[in-house]
């Protein structure tokens, strides 16, 4: 997918934000694909966009750090437009006690195009299907 | 435009005066040579220029150290990761914290009563751009002012007496990614401060603020071209030969220098002697060694350069074409030590990448390479007459390839030490190393450029060594022939800074959040106190009335804690594995207060 289109998925990830509460995903895609421990291409794409643009506060695998939410837990009430929303406009909580910001990253490629695997990769550990570390995929080498 | 907020009390205007009650000598550099080496202070962040984070301060000794209790305790107000120690000057005491970056005087002489609070304003956008949480390691004194690096690269000096601003500038824009963490070092009449944002493709340099009025006094970049360099390709030496023209420039494909890493946000130290300041550089961008062939020099470099011309006097790059994140960037400690049996005037440096390097500081002679932790597997060894570590290809991330996960390398990305600041004890001649005992799984991929956006390129999983259980040690090592002395096992990395004194007693935290009191010489445990979170502060120490004070931050956070928040990868293959690793989190909640320890 080129920059362009990029853009337009993300418009339409906003317009669903407003418009069509089952986001943006299609009805019969599954959000991941786990089989015998091993993930498909998309869930580990998910992986790695992870560890290179969310890992550096939200730890490894997804797990949480001194600060940044434990995201295995945040997908259990979080719905994929929710998550959309906050992963493209970020989020800011700063108050008195908490210094907490999380980017926007609507204009990140490298989220943004692979939104919904980096969204089908934290699923698959939320719903405890995927364990910790690296994943193989459907097909790797041993 | 004012960037303060200060908190100014006419009435303790005279009682700071008075609590200083320091004369002014004309050079900040008079004044700090002498102070430092006055015990019953602490008056930068370092302790002394040399880096040895060690006091002659006796009243506490191996003897009485089991009687030590917390005194007082502080509340910072803010809870992040808590990097770094105050300062104690004369009867005043300067604590800072993580973002917002609040600085606070502290009248000893009563209480601890705030006398000045600063308050920065700073756009909260810049968290999001700081890599490993909001930490700060702390303020500078000299010449009568505070100089604070605030996390938006915004360098500002205030008064130490009431804390009014007196000047700022700007060094660095939090929209490419730069940011600062690292705490200033003043020398003379200028202040020396570094950048962050190795994982944003910063370009990394050096810059010299003249103390005076905030200008630039000169400016040196880790990589680029000769004259960005601050280099002299005939004078400036590495491994004792001159470096050449374009020694950077050679080492980089096309431009990719100009997002080639190399930050500077570590401790800096000055040899009067020699009149060089000595800091390493940290890791060439991206973490994908595939997508920048060549040496990316002087990223993992340690430089000396004359303090008054920034000009280098020699470099010694320690990781060539860095494929694991080991940022060379740690304390260089200037000590004079026998090595091999021949006094040398020493630098010494724990690495990341897990050697712990003895150079003769004046020439930038190798003379010692060795690992301090037996688990360090990437490198066989260093090659002594060219200086290059022996790459064990198997741990080799670039020759694996993208794409390819290169298994079970130790250290992990954090190393076996990162900036927590190791102590060295003129007495027992020993130095005393927190230190980390960590391995990884390491994947690079191919990512592109956008500026102000991570440019990291690999995943990575991180477990304890094969067969061990513990993720940290403290060690004694001797520097001279490169050995460890003694070695404490910690349940978690010790992300603390060392304090040694010549009670021979030397202290560290941990992240479960004790302060421990080992004997210097044997490393027998004396005290323990659990403070209230986790510590990756720096413990130091300073008088008062005549009695001797410790005092560490305590604030879990840090890289330390996006690491070891939920526990590491368990070293287990297994899908669904949850396996047994541990989590801090079952150990240490956040939060900021300083913890000040005394004897009755």
């Amino acid at each position: 997918m080129r920059y362009s289109s990029a853009l337009a998925l993300l418009g339409s990830l906003c317009a669903c934000v407003v418009l069509a509460p089952r986001g943006s995903l299609a009805q019969n895609d599954p959000v991941y694909v786990v089989k015998d421990g091993r993930v498909d291409q998309k869930t580990f794409n998910g992986y790695r966009r992870y560890g290179e643009s969310c890992h550096r506060c939200h730890g490894p695998d997804g797990a949480g750090s001194s600060y940044a939410p434990d995201l295995t837990e945040s997908l259990k009430s979080m719905t994929h437009d929710q998550f959309a929303e906050v992963v493209i406009n970020g989020r800011t909580n700063v108050t008195q006690s908490q210094n907490n910001v999380m980017p926007a990253f609507g204009t990140t490629e490298d989220v943004v195009l692979y939104l919904d695997d980096i969204y089908g990769y934290l699923k698959a550990r939320s719903d405890g299907k995927l364990g910790r570390g690296r994943p193989k995929r459907i097909g790797e080498d041993d | 435009m004012s960037l303060k907020k200060s908190t100014l009390l006419g009435c303790t205007i005279l009682l700071g005066v008075a609590a200083i009650g320091l004369s002014q000598p004309a050079s900040a550099n008079d004044e700090l040579l002498k102070l430092q080496g006055d015990a019953n202070q602490w008056v930068m962040p370092t302790g002394n220029y040399a880096n040895h984070r060690y006091s002659t301060l006796d009243q506490i000794t191996a003897a009485n150290a089991s009687k030590l209790h917390p005194v007082w305790s502080f509340s910072t107000g803010v809870l992040r990761g808590h990097e770094g120690n105050p300062l104690i000057v004369g009867n005043v005491m300067y604590v800072n914290t993580p973002f917002p970056n609040n600085v606070f005087a502290l009248d000893l002489n009563d209480n601890g009563k705030i006398i000045w609070k600063y308050e920065p304003r700073q756009d909260p956008s810049v968290i999001a751009v700081m890599c490993c949480d909001t930490v700060n390691r702390g303020v500078a004194y000299g010449d009568g002012k505070i100089i604070l690096n605030q996390a938006d690269a915004t360098v500002v000096a205030l008064d130490a007496k009431t804390g009014k601003e007196l000047w700022h500038v700007k060094n660095g824009d939090p929209k490419k990614g730069e940011t600062m963490t690292m705490a200033p070092m003043i020398v003379k009449d200028k202040v020396y401060v570094g950048i962050s944002g190795g994982e944003f493709g910063v370009q990394g340099r050096l810059t010299a603020y003249n103390l005076k009025d905030g200008s630039v006094a000169w400016n040196a970049r880790s990589v680029g071209p000769d004259d960005q360099l601050l280099v002299d390709p005939n004078k400036t030496t590495n491994m004792g030969k001159p470096i050449g023209a374009n020694s950077s420039l050679s080492t980089w494909e096309g431009d990719q220098w100009k997002t080639g890493g190399g930050t500077t946000w570590g401790w800096y130290s000055y040899d009067p002697a020699t009149n060089l300041i000595y800091y390493g550089t940290g890791n060439p961008s991206t973490w994908n060694p595939v997508q920048r062939p060549g040496d990316n020099k002087w990223s993992m470099t340690i430089f000396a350069r004359d303090a008054d011309t920034g000009m280098a006097k020699w470099v010694y790059q320690m990781t060539p074409h860095d494929e694991w994140d080991y940022d060379g960037v740690n304390e260089m400690i200037l000590a004079d030590i026998d090595v091999k049996g021949k006094p040398v005037k020493a630098l010494v440096h724990f690495d990341r990448n897990g050697f712990g390097y003895t150079l003769n500081r004046e020439t930038g002679e190798l003379l010692v390479a060795e690992k301090f932790d037996p688990a360090v597997n990437w490198a066989s060894h260093v090659d002594m007459q060219t200086g290059r570590p022996q790459v064990v290809p198997q741990y080799s991330t670039g020759h694996n390839g993208e794409d390819k996960n290169s298994r079970n390398i130790c250290p992990a990305a954090l190393g076996s030490k990162d900036q927590q600041p190791a102590a060295f004890s003129p007495r027992t001649k020993m130095f005393y190393v927190p230190t980390n005992h960590v391995c990884m799984d390491y994947e690079p991929f191919k990512v592109s450029y956008t500026a102000g956006q991570p440019y990291v390129g690999a995943t990575l999983s991180m477990y304890p060594p094969k067969g061990d259980n513990n993720l940290g040690n403290f060690i004694a090592w001797d520097a001279g022939t490169g050995k460890i002395a003694w070695s404490l096992p910690e349940t978690f990395s010790v992300w603390s800074g060392a304090l040694a004194t010549a009670g021979d007693v030397v202290f560290y935290g941990t992240l479960d959040g004790y302060l421990k009191a080992v004997d210097a010489k044997t490393g027998k445990e004396l005290y323990k106190y659990k403070t209230p979170s986790g510590i990756i502060g720096n413990v130091n120490t300073y008088t008062h009335n005549g009695k001797q004070y410790i005092a560490v931050y305590s604030g879990v956070g840090g890289w330390a804690g996006i690491g070891m928040a939920a526990g590491l990868t368990n070293d287990t293959d297994g899908l669904g594995a949850v396996g047994a690793y541990k989590q801090l989190s079952n150990y240490t909640q956040l939060g900021g207060v300083l913890t000040v320890f005394g004897l009755d």
